[in-house]
């Protein structure tokens, strides 16, 4: 329409038209470019301050007395292991159980409601999560314990789980339960012989994005877990956890204690990445956390 | 063919009907039990809520949400400098991610051959496996300086005429909370955007481009418009994780439950003072108060997240009607 | 070939394998099939032709029992399997299909098993306690039966999904073989296939024949002239005509037959 216009004022409306739309183009790149420096910086950041206190010390030693220097993070990098562990006990048989129920019954109203719960249950603020683990445990059970931290994390995870396990399985060709079925295998050992074996790469991979979603939280375990100075892997006392522990030091007055959260973070920045990355370069970039 | 191999007999496939029957009952009750549980899950969290916030709710009442004093000391509590807090500093973070965001989606789903637009698109994810307290770290120790040091000076020199940005630079307050807000909902708020323009039709693009429109002419006329439903969803999805976000805000806002005009100065949001003081809250109403924040974050979080599914689930089934995909 | 030819004196009693008897079926309110009454000869193969849409997918899916797995499909009437009606109140589905298998038009090999896992899965799947030598006497004659064996002998490790096409069907037929059913049910078997390995089942059914009752659904008219004994022509859920293959290829009794047969319609 604007070739072969030789009108001087179409001329100039085209090419006031093209600058616009190059200059707007343009400032979407310049958003991405502005959106992906805060990733650089922290990264940065991260790698700088926290490599140069990462040592031994620091991961076999406990937290030092406040006020001294030195210490390590060894009972919080252990504690996160026990809740994140016991959170998986809790959170992922019933997160694939439960996926598995609603990738087999699609039309039922009932499967709609449970589906609708897990989405919104997904929009909880975390901190809410851990108010429920209160009431329910640390309320009851009259004190912080590990077993009220796993079982906020576990709430976290569920509905997780739930969504990416029944995704997964109603990828699998339903040809291949109905060839199962036609051999004589029943219903039950068809789902889980033939049609989860065949999901379960990609159940793995939403069970090992939900680890990693929630190894880093903080808010919940801050009245559930608590933390620990000292040594504990009981599940009916505070334990430490990486999480809490950073946030501690981070908002302490004491250098030293500032340097070693840097170092904390780096830590727990490296562990939920090496997941994050890891699952993807195993299934070839498919994997996708729901939001 | 088959004569010499011994035969494998039907007998010894045969299990007893109720033993099979039974495997597959056992089976569907275990999982509909593991289903029934999220629902139990969902129902027992606004019970525990609400029941553990009820002292406080009889308390105060209504006048809790529209009382500025929180007096542990007294026992006197009201949410606004809270509400006052986590809605300003919400609005902060979507002025500067908003635009962002769409900005980023638009180059994603526009500019960038696929190649790099999927390794672009996954960066931007990877802000978000970053965890809550990594970015609060950063935020006090590099960015709140950074802001304090070089955003507040030139707002305060063009904008100090105006009470937001009067008052004492520092770098832990209300601005710095948003801006580090701002950071952490990019990325939900952008792979929506991507998502949603990715899925508008060829047809409508080249229907636009077909006219003699520009590359950006073609965006406003043709995608945007077709995907606004879509990024309102993609707002508001990130309007509700703004709100629920609380180890970043709090580490970085200040934490004083006094409401200021200026954004210099420090707040405090829903989420914040629940980190901040309930493992320390003294009284039984001390802490039916925070609870019952909480419960305000709950409803305040559901509703968000509905609202926001639900728009995208809008633009979804549109396209399915065009185009039968 | 199927074998028209046949006085009165050669005529050899074949025993009756599977009767079907006012089969009616169901996709909720929608009937799929109307009455629709036959019966399969032991050991011979029957076809099943008709234009897309007339049932015969259903009807072959309701002889072993396959129709109810998809919801809201029902079935009535009587399907007898040597004289026992396999939709009484007491048979379990399952037993059903054991007896009668079914190879379906998309290869679907198990894709997380080996091709030897594959062949045995109807016996790992349902707990059966054979020997490793047993297991592996099984796989090969099935493998052997399918017309498969010499060709991944070598690498029965490989999974399920490295054969080709045309390779992977036969290996499915090699898993339905391995439970020794009595009937094998066979839903276009080659239409997902090029013509070489349609070649290949076709022949394999001619060497099964000798074993098995088998019933092929086909949308190719020359597949069922070829290879089978009796041949259904359906219509809109009706079972128009059933007979022995060539004299519905030659001289059928109903004018529908003869107007799909030469292509008419369909």
């Amino acid at each position: 329409m604007a070739a072969g216009v030789s009108n001087l004022h179409g001329e100039t409306s085209y090419r006031y038209r093209k600058f616009k739309s190059d200059s707007m183009m343009a400032i979407t790149v310049g958003a991405t470019i502005l959106t992906l420096i805060p990733l650089f910086l922290v990264l940065g950041y991260l790698l700088t301050k926290g490599v140069a206190s990462l040592n031994w010390a620091f991961f076999t030693h406990m937290p030092a007395p406040v006020g001294e220097a030195g210490g390590g993070m060894a009972n919080a990098i252990v504690g996160t292991l026990e809740v994140v562990g016991i959170a998986c006990l809790i959170g992922v048989p019933i997160g694939v159980g439960a996926g598995l129920y609603l990738a087999a019954n699609r039309a039922s109203q009932f499967t709609n409601w449970v589906r609708f719960s897990a989405d919104v249950l997904m929009g909880v603020p975390s901190i809410v999560v851990g108010i429920f683990a209160y009431a329910v445990i640390v309320r009851p059970f009259g004190g912080f314990s590990t077993l009220a931290g796993s079982v906020a994390l576990a709430a976290i995870m569920i509905p997780l789980v739930t969504r990416t396990t029944e995704e997964m399985v109603l990828l699998v060709p339903p040809e291949l339960r109905e060839a199962s079925l036609a051999l004589g295998v029943p219903h039950w050992r068809t789902t889980l012989s033939v049609v989860a074996r065949t999901a379960l790469s990609g159940i793995t991979t939403g069970v090992i994005l939900a680890v990693a979603r929630v190894s880093g939280e903080t808010a919940p375990l801050l009245f559930t877990a608590f933390g620990n100075r000292f040594w504990s892997t009981s599940l009916f006392h505070p334990i430490n956890t990486l999480t809490v522990q950073v946030y501690t030091y981070a908002i302490s007055p004491f250098a030293d204690w500032q340097r070693q959260a840097w170092a904390g973070a780096l830590v727990l920045t490296g562990i939920i990445l090496a997941l994050e990355l890891g699952v993807r370069w195993v299934t070839g970039g498919a994997a996708k956390a729901p939001r | 063919m088959s004569d010499s191999i011994p035969v494998v007999r039907h007998e010894r496939m045969r299990a007893p009907v109720h033993v099979r029957l039974f495997g597959d009952r056992i089976f569907n009750t275990a999982t509909f039990i593991l289903a029934l549980s999220i629902l139990a899950l969902l129902f027992g969290l606004a019970v525990a809520l609400i029941a553990d916030s009820f002292p406080a709710i009889r308390a105060f009442g209504l006048h809790f949400f529209v009382t500025a004093d929180w007096d542990p000391v007294n026992d006197q509590y009201g949410a606004l400098p809270f509400i006052y807090g986590t809605f300003v500093s919400s609005f902060i973070a979507l002025a500067v991610a908003v635009p962002l965001s769409l900005g980023v989606a638009l180059c994603l789903s526009e500019m960038a051959p696929d190649w790099l637009s999927h390794r672009l698109g996954f960066l931007v994810d990877l802000l978000a496996a970053i965890p809550s307290v990594v970015y609060g770290l950063w935020a006090v120790f590099v960015m709140g300086p950074w802001i304090r040091d070089h955003v507040e000076p030139p707002l305060a020199h063009w904008f100090g005429w105006m009470p937001l940005f009067q008052g004492p630079k520092v770098a832990v307050g209300m601005l710095s909370a948003g801006i580090i807000l701002a950071i952490m909902i990019i990325p939900y708020i952008s792979s929506v955007c991507t998502d949603v323009f990715r899925v508008v039709p060829h047809t409508q693009r080249e229907a636009a481009l077909a006219l003699g429109a520009t590359k950006w002419e073609m965006v406003k006329t043709a995608v945007i418009p077709y995907g606004m439903t879509g990024v309102i969803g993609a707002i508001i999805l990130g309007l509700g994780r703004a709100l629920g976000e609380t180890i970043a805000v709090a580490m970085v806002i200040g934490n004083s439950a006094q409401i200021s005009t200026s954004l210099f100065k420090p707040a405090a949001t829903l989420a914040s003072v629940i980190a901040n003081e309930f493992a320390e809250a003294t009284s039984d109403l001390y802490v039916a108060a925070l609870i019952e924040l909480g419960l305000v974050l709950l409803i305040l979080g559901i509703v968000l997240n509905v609202v926001a599914r639900a728009l995208v689930l809008v633009v979804q089934q549109r396209r399915y009607r065009e185009t039968g995909r | 070939m199927g074998d028209g030819r046949g006085g009165e004196s050669a005529k050899v009693a074949m025993a009756e394998k599977l009767v079907v008897k006012n089969l009616n079926a169901y996709f909720h309110k929608n009937r799929a099939l109307h009455d629709v009454s036959l019966s399969f000869e032991q050991d011979r193969i029957a076809a099943i032709i008709g234009p897309s849409g007339c049932g015969k997918s259903t009807l072959v899916r309701c002889l072993n029992r396959m129709h109810e797995v998809v919801p809201g499909a029902t079935a009535s009437g009587e399907v007898l399997l040597d004289g026992n009606n396999i939709y009484g109140d007491e048979v379990d589905p399952v037993q059903v299909r054991r007896r009668i298998g079914m190879v379906f038009q998309k290869p679907t090999p198990f894709p997380t098993m080996s091709i030897e896992d594959n062949v045995a899965a109807g016996l790992t799947l349902n707990g059966v306690q054979i020997s490793q030598a047993e297991r592996h006497q099984v796989i090969e004659r099935s493998l052997r039966q399918a017309a498969l064996w010499e060709e991944v002998k070598d690498r029965l490790r490989r999974p399920g999904g490295s054969l080709s096409g045309g390779q992977q069907q036969r290996l499915c037929v090699a898993r339905a073989l391995a439970v020794q059913p009595e009937v094998l049910l066979m839903d276009e078997p080659c239409s997902a296939l090029d013509p070489i390995s349609t070649a290949r089942i076709e022949e394999l059914l001619l060497e099964l024949k000798s074993a098995y009752t088998i019933v092929i659904v086909t949308h190719n008219m020359q597949q069922a002239a070829r290879c089978s004994d009796m041949t259904a022509f359906m219509y809109t859920g009706d079972l128009v005509e059933y007979g022995e293959t060539k004299q519905i290829f030659t001289n059928p009794t109903r004018r529908e037959t003869e107007d799909y047969i030469t292509g008419r319609f369909g």
